[in-house]
């Protein structure tokens, strides 16, 4: 729980820093930025396309849920982050996404894989639910074989068991 | 290149073609860079070994056949068996770098005094010459020091490029015949080669002898290659590839290049085995998050779905007969280990020693079963018999995983991943006794090993 927590921060501080807001979504869009290019690491919070990855992670709570040890329920904290990934999904409804699942590394291949599956699953059924078309959410498990953490440690651990929502680019 | 025919025959009886399989450049196995020295081989080293003699090879004549010399060829021979013979644990070979070389009048008159006096309790034998016809004959002899008597005596006539095929074949007959075993040298193995930072492996599928010796990048790393099993004819390969951002399992044509899907679906395919025939393959596929067990002709078709329970039914091995099928579950609350019959019927739980098991192998000679065991904070390779009797721990590591049997059901190779952000996976592989434990050479990281049946 406390990396849990530990995670939602950065998540927020770096969304800070990108100048968008935080934990709830706004109801209504920043202004649209003038030209493009992109460079989202400036802090100055322009030049993100509306509708793309950039818009995506600077405007919901997080990309990505995380999951207990050989779990893949979505709890309350992950519910709070889904519906901004919804309201975000419901503003660009042409937009489409990747779920990806994955599990730490401490499981077996073949198994990950599975539990990979389950995660992405969960995760796409709960934004289903809030009433994002399942034809818009494509999943992919990636089991073990991409960590986001390095370390051989439970924080390192609780950090890949997750599900990460990513928009495809059009 | 066109395949040449292999032609395999006792020297002395001249039997007839055996097999055909390509010509391969003859490479040797990369160099273990760091020394295995664990307590496990300290351990192994205390054991009593039988010595064996393996001198460089003579030849009745330097010949250059195909670029190579045959008196080169005699001492490479020698070097090979050598190292077959001390991976396996069982010997103590003093082979052509620490004995003098033998004339050609000594091969069939072993100076058996001398090799006494060296505390060799066998002597190993043989020759390399051009056979006339482009081609290589091998002699390899085995002789007792002690009883002054012939034990082996084969001949092999090769193809220049398959002359590390005769030094298995040689060392084959040497170890079954002191051992009584099944040869399994003359084998190969498909595994992952892997390179790369940990957050984005690069994962390549790759082929070798079961001494790591003629090593070959099969994929280029551009899509995430897991999971590689050979065909029993070591044609193809089936495996699951991330292309185009999918799991899905392809069958690879090791001899085209070309590789086929195993099924047309939308849903992710993975974790495939073949059956011992090569006629069947067994994959999982992931439904909406659950997972289940299918078997498909590999020539297509439609597949049969075998396993039906709510929780993650995966992978899967075939017994030898071809009748049952182990598997994993985690049906009960917690991986565990499973059969089954291949029509899906008489699903039992086998595993219950406590902890989690997985990624079940069942041995080609049908008497046991290796798996994964996690419990305490480790992973190990273990075996139990098919019923789940007398389960027991080969290995001891932060996390081994994936079992997969040597020909003879009497070796076990697995990889070993160390922790942390630098921490490796690598090849290794364990005997039945979980004495003898050797890390296989490979020239990158590697993982996810399937070694094939023995070569005709």
């Amino acid at each position: 729980m406390t990396i849990r927590k530990t995670t939602a921060m950065i998540a927020a501080i770096t969304m800070l820093t990108v100048g968008a807001c935080a934990k709830k979504a706004p109801d209504t869009l920043p202004p649209a930025p003038e030209g493009s290019g992109g460079d989202t690491g400036t802090g100055t919070g322009t030049g993100v396309v509306p509708g793309s990855q950039e818009d995506f992670v600077a405007n919901v709570s997080s990309d990505r849920i995380f999951f207990d040890l050989d779990q893949y329920n979505v709890d309350a904290q992950d519910q709070t982050t889904l519906q901004s990934q919804a309201q975000w999904l419901a503003r660009y409804p042409a937009v489409r996404v990747t779920l990806e699942g994955h599990a730490d590394e401490r499981g077996t291949r073949d198994y990950n894989i599975a539990l990979g599956e389950r995660r992405a699953n969960a995760a796409k059924n709960y934004l289903a639910s809030l009433g994002v078309d399942s034809n818009r959410i494509q999943v992919i498990s990636y089991g073990k074989e991409r960590p986001a953490a390095l370390g051989s440690n439970e924080e390192a651990w609780a950090q890949n068991r997750r599900a990460v929502t990513v928009v495809i680019s059009r | 290149m066109k395949p040449l025919p292999l032609r395999i025959a006792l020297v002395a009886s001249a039997l007839g073609a055996v097999s055909a399989l390509p010509a391969a450049a003859q490479t040797p196995p990369a160099t273990a860079t760091e020394a295995p020295r664990t307590a496990e081989v300290v351990a192994e080293v205390s054991t009593e070994r039988t010595v064996i003699a393996v001198p460089a090879f003579a030849t009745p004549a330097v010949t250059n056949v195909a670029g190579l010399r045959t008196d080169t060829l005699g001492r490479q021979v020698a070097e090979v068996i050598a190292a077959d013979l001390e991976r396996s644990g069982l010997y103590a070979p003093l082979g052509p770098g620490s004995v003098r070389a033998i004339s050609m009048t000594e091969v069939r008159a072993p100076n058996f005094a001398d090799w006494q006096a060296k505390n060799a309790d066998n002597v190993v034998h043989g020759f390399v010459q051009a056979s006339g016809t482009g081609g290589l004959v091998v002699g390899c002899y085995l002789y007792d020091t002690a009883l002054g008597t012939e034990l082996v005596r084969q001949g092999f006539e090769i193809q220049p490029g398959d002359w590390r095929r005769a030094a298995h074949k040689c060392a084959d007959a040497i170890y079954s015949r002191l051992s009584g075993e099944s040869p399994f040298f003359d084998s190969r193995v498909a595994y992952i080669a892997e390179s790369g930072p940990k957050g984005n492996r690069i994962k390549r599928l790759a082929i070798m002898d079961s001494d790591g010796g003629n090593h070959r990048f099969v994929t280029n790393g551009q899509a995430l290659a897991i999971s590689p099993r050979f065909s029993p004819d070591y044609k193809k390969i089936v495996y699951v590839s991330y292309l185009n951002n999918r799991v899905r399992v392809f069958i690879y044509d090791v001899t085209s290049g070309s590789q086929k899907l195993v099924t047309e679906s939308a849903n992710a395919t993975f974790a495939p085995r073949w059956s011992p025939d090569g006629r069947q393959i067994l994959y999982s596929m992931a439904v909406g998050g659950n997972t289940d067990i299918y078997r498909i002709s590999a020539d297509g078709g439609t597949p049969v779905r075998l396993t039906s329970t709510p929780g993650i039914d995966v992978g899967g091995s075939f017994s030898p007969d071809g009748k049952k099928i182990v598997f994993e579950s985690d049906r009960s609350g917690s991986q565990q280990i499973y059969t089954m019959n291949i029509d899906g019927s008489n699903q039992q739980r086998i595993s219950f020693g406590g902890g989690r098991y997985a990624t079940p192998e069942w041995s080609p000679r049908g008497d046991l079963i290796a798996f994964t065991k996690m419990g305490g904070g480790e992973f190990r390779i273990g075996v139990m018999t098919p019923s789940g009797g007398g389960a027991r721990m080969l290995t001891n590591s932060w996390q081994d995983e994936a079992p997969t049997w040597s020909p003879n059901g009497r070796v076990i190779q697995f990889f070993r991943t160390s922790p942390g952000k630098d921490g490796k996976s690598q090849l290794w592989q364990v005997d039945l006794t979980g004495v003898n434990l050797r890390r296989l050479p490979t020239p990158q990281d590697g993982s996810d090993p399937s070694w094939g049946p023995i070569l005709p």
